[in-house]
């Protein structure tokens, strides 16, 4: 009985912790040899109707890079030298050969993001706000791709339990939705995503950069 | 049985989750916020940007914080968009100082900002 009371809540600790996943390992050799300093981020493609989206995710991904040990190139200007050029439209901004990005920017390595979710939906119970995006990272002199990720965050994933009944529940999921337009959660949600797809602490996440002083001292998984 | 399982979690959460509790590398203060509204074109917009971005720069200096990539080239394009040019480039050389990285980048910039362009 001790027993199986230790491993569930070991069990448990794993699965709060979200160091337990049955993804398989990713392979890292393309990454190790390109070895970039510098990330590029280009403005995000869009799946979804949200305009703001875009913004609201390429805001979010410096922090998050920076403190993996990269530089990252400054997000706004970046957007600005795009479109100084004429390239207004993220999909014919992802089109752009990495080697002439290169020829630009410097940059050793190019991250392409396409978000698949962003904004707050309202269901009769609850309202949620969402924001998935998934990234793929490339060299900007070989065109390899050096790692691909996803991840999801969701407002309610921080909602407690309710005990109002559901009377209670109706009037906190319409204030709820409320708040969350007005307070513009998805710029919020979207800094948790962003931390998650970029963070090297992740399963399956980035190598730390050469700022980092955790730089080349991966985990054996890795 | 309760009380005690909870407890063996919260300890075992705790410990698994220590690995990430890492001092970060730079302040960044308000940079993202500003970016987000930069994008968002919001009115005074740049003046606000400046006066935050300057706050968090006295700030980190005060602390001895590291200013992190992209910031000091961000607040000197705004310097410039607004006219004052001097400020701006010297901002962008700040950039490039700090992160050898941007260098080819900050020097396009600057090539623009010295020919009027941004």
């Amino acid at each position: 009985m001790r027993n199986i009371k230790l491993s569930a809540a070991l069990a448990l600790s794993l699965i709060l912790t979200g160091c337990a996943t049955t993804q398989a390992p990713m392979d890292y050799t393309a990454f190790k040899k390109s070895n970039p300093k510098s990330i590029l981020v280009l403005p995000p493609t869009n799946q979804t109707t949200e305009v703001i989206a875009p913004y609201g995710v390429l805001a979010n991904v410096t922090v998050p890079l920076a403190e993996a040990g990269y530089y990252v190139f400054p997000v706004a200007l970046v957007n600005e030298t795009f479109k100084n050029n004429g390239l207004t439209v993220a999909e014919d901004i992802h089109a752009v050969p990495s080697t002439k990005l290169n020829e630009i920017f410097g940059a050793d390595a190019v991250l392409y993001i396409n978000i698949e979710e962003y904004g707050t939906s309202y269901a009769v119970l609850s309202s949620d706000t969402v924001v998935v995006v998934k990234a793929r990272l490339a060299d900007t002199k070989t065109n390899d791709i050096l790692w691909e990720g996803q991840a999801r965050a969701a407002s309610s994933e921080q909602s407690g339990g309710n005990g109002g009944g559901i009377v209670g529940m109706l009037v906190e999921a319409a204030v709820k939705q409320i708040m969350e337009t007005a307070m513009d959660s998805g710029f919020q949600i979207a800094s948790i995503a962003s931390g998650r797809l970029l963070s090297p602490e992740m399963h399956n996440g980035l190598l730390y950069g050469p700022r980092s002083p955790k730089h080349g001292k991966e985990k054996a998984t890795k | 049985m309760n009380l005690k399982f909870l407890t063996l979690v919260a300890v075992a959460v705790a410990t698994l989750s220590g690995c990430q509790a890492t001092k970060p590398l730079y302040n960044y203060g308000s940079y993202q916020s500003n970016v987000y509204a930069h994008f968002k074109n919001e009115d005074s917009s740049v003046t606000q940007e400046i006066e935050d971005l300057e706050k968090t720069i006295s700030e980190s200096s005060a602390k001895n914080l590291k200013i992190g990539p992209g910031l000091h080239a961000h607040l000197g394009y705004l310097y410039i968009e607004s006219g004052q040019k001097d400020t701006g480039i010297a901002h962008l050389l700040k950039e490039k100082a700090l992160y050898p990285e941007s260098t080819q980048y900050i020097d396009f910039l600057l090539k623009n900002a010295q020919a009027g362009k941004s």
